[in-house]
């Protein structure tokens, strides 16, 4: 043996079960498979498993793409895309079929290698971080023991391949935006680390299958657990919105000062790439809020006063916002917030952008994680006298901002008559 | 020898390793040699796996591959004409250089010549997450005072930059 190689419990020092997730998966939602051969059916399981996960998880951005769509244009008081299928269902994928035939255009004093690699790099980070977010008790590709923290690691690396791709465009557009993302990424992935701290102090594990496990029922979900969390989600969330390049935090692609920023010369399948990957991360990152602060696959009533058995209990468990559909519809709610602030809100300035990243969120995690701390210290386990606190708090702190907002909002709304206005009603 | 899938994924890790870390040496292009070190830095994650420290593997992403290779590009980016910048390799640097790598390598080469056996970690007899053991020994146990002392350092050099940033502006 040189040098001590041997690997075979590898698998399980990072995984705390000895069975594997496609294992469980079988057991809990097809036991015929079980029958198999034991190498063969592992095989098949484990095969069958990576396939449907490939295919489901490109799928997403198709849906949310003609989502964006069509929310934007109701926004803005349109129809949106109606021609392709009925309601214009069908026309991204319309779209996909138009972007395959296009031209693969390389820019000739480009450098071709960083930009052919570039888009890959940050498809293959972008989908690498759906393998720790658990859809539901068994539909987790590997419960890795510092879940989290692997899917912070694995989206860092995003930004080089946004760097990489402006580099290798040679464009002052894309240079440009690539520079403006990688400032914001890494500025917002601070508080994002830190709201994520908040929950992994709670939990005292890294594990996303243990910060799911202890949120059944909604007075339980993380958010409502301390004041502290509920803080701690909205500024993961808005952090989450800027992580992803998305308006209002959206100056990396401003369209009116920097063309489509880092990928402006990207044209065909590489630009539908970016395009991909984009919505994957925004539907990743509405997900990771949703596992961490509002239950994962718990719902609204604990489990054990649902019936389980039965088309009743699945029924019953989706209602309530539980098992996979209920991650599904939590994740696409916050997702429809993203597209709703994008087609309300319009762009913040850079000095703004990092004024809120510095000034305001970053303190106000700190903050967030000494009180975490503390509310460890007097509550060391949760109990209803905590929860009932925490409530308490929260909707005293809701009507005291919106009571001070309100009031400010208020005087704000009828102000004094400029001298323009003074000097036209003279006039009149 | 038995073949094993994952000791081909270990000396594919190591190729890649001592591979890309040739290319950030020898290459003449600055940011080339940036993103081969992202490999490197990569690779050098993926052996910690190997080697059972997956706090480690996913630290050393997030801060080298994350945020310091992050940092040097800026720095390339930002100043002006380094991007078309060949790196050339002075005559007394490659004296200087190659005298201390052999010093480290020879360092290396003692111990592991002097360990006296290689042990196999059984994977299977812990199951406690190793953040666990990072956490207790950095905040209970003998690294508590170096730990502290490294926060401190990091303080004073965060200090510093907001110092060196702020004077400039007021230059202006």
């Amino acid at each position: 043996m040189p040098l001590g190689l041997q690997f075979e419990n590898l698998h399980q020092f990072f995984v705390q079960s000895s069975e594997s997730w496609a294992q469980r998966f079988v057991q809990d939602h097809a036991p015929v498979l079980t029958h198999l051969p034991a190498p063969l059916g592992e095989l098949v399981i484990m095969l069958a498993c990576c396939v449907i996960f490939v295919a489901v998880v490109p799928l997403l951005p198709l849906g949310l793409v003609l989502a964006e769509r069509k929310v934007s244009a109701h926004i803005q008081d349109r129809v949106g895309p109606m021609r392709v299928g009925p309601h214009g269902i069908l026309q991204t994928l319309a779209d996909g079929v138009k972007l395959i035939f296009k031209e693969d255009h390389i820019p000739r004093e480009g450098d071709k290698f960083l930009f052919v690699a570039s888009p890959y790099i940050i498809f293959a980070c972008s989908f690498a971080v759906f393998a720790a977010i658990p859809f539901d008790k068994s539909i987790l590709v590997s419960e890795l023991n510092i879940g989290i923290f692997y899917i912070m690691a694995i989206s860092s690396v995003i930004v080089m391949g946004v760097i990489m791709a402006g580099w290798a465009s040679n464009s002052k557009w894309s240079l440009l935006g690539a520079m403006r993302s990688a400032a914001q990424i890494v500025s917002y992935e601070i508080p994002l680390g830190l709201c994520i701290l908040t929950v992994v102090m709670l939990v005292q594990s890294l594990n996303m299958q243990d910060i799911v496990t202890g949120q059944d029922g909604i007075a339980n979900w993380l958010i409502f657990r301390t004041p502290f969390t509920f803080v701690a989600f909205f500024v993961f969330f808005i952090s989450a919105i800027a992580e992803v390049n998305r308006t209002p935090f959206d100056l990396p692609e401003a369209e009116s000062e920097l063309v489509a920023g880092f990928h402006t010369e990207y044209s065909g399948m590489r630009f539908a790439l970016f395009f991909i990957a984009e919505y994957a991360n925004m539907f990743a990152v509405s997900a990771i809020a949703a596992t961490l602060f509002l239950g994962g696959w718990h719902g609204i009533v604990p489990a054990e006063m649902l019936p389980q058995a039965g088309i009743l209990g699945f029924v019953l468990k989706t209602i309530t916002l539980g098992g996979l559909l209920g991650v599904a519809i939590k994740t696409l709610l916050l997702v429809f917030v993203m597209m709703w602030l994008r087609w309300t809100l319009p762009r913040l300035r850079v000095d703004q952008l990092m004024n809120l990243c510095w000034k305001y969120f970053i303190p106000i995690s700190f903050f967030n994680i000494l009180g975490v701390g503390i509310w460890g210290l007097i509550f060391p386990k949760d109990s209803m006298l905590s929860i009932i606190i925490s409530i308490a708090v929260i909707i005293l702190g809701l009507i005291f901002t919106f009571g001070v907002l309100g009031r400010s909002l208020s005087k704000g709304a009828e102000p004094p008559p400029s001298s323009a206005e003074r000097r036209i009603s003279a006039t009149t | 020898m038995e073949f094993n899938p994952q000791q081909l994924v270990f000396y594919l890790f190591a190729l890649l390793t001592i591979g890309s870390a040739v290319i950030v040496v020898t290459i003449k292009n600055i940011v080339y040699a940036a993103f081969a070190l992202m490999v490197t830095l990569f690779s050098v994650a993926g052996l910690y796996v190997f080697l059972q420290a997956d706090f480690l593997a996913a630290t050393q992403v997030i801060v080298y591959v994350g945020g310091i290779l992050v940092l040097i590009l800026f720095g390339v980016m930002m100043t002006s004409g380094s991007l078309d910048l060949k790196l050339k390799l002075e005559r007394g640097q490659l004296f200087w250089g190659g005298i201390v790598s052999l010093i480290l390598f020879g360092l290396l080469l003692s111990v592991i010549t002097n360990t006296p056996q290689w042990e196999n970690v059984d994977a299977g007899a812990s199951q406690e997450p190793t953040t666990r053991k990072i956490g207790e020994m950095l905040m209970q146990q003998e690294y508590l005072l170096p730990f502290e002392i490294a926060s401190i350092l990091l303080l004073v050099a965060m200090i510093g930059a907001a110092l060196i940033s702020r004077k400039e502006v007021r230059d202006e």
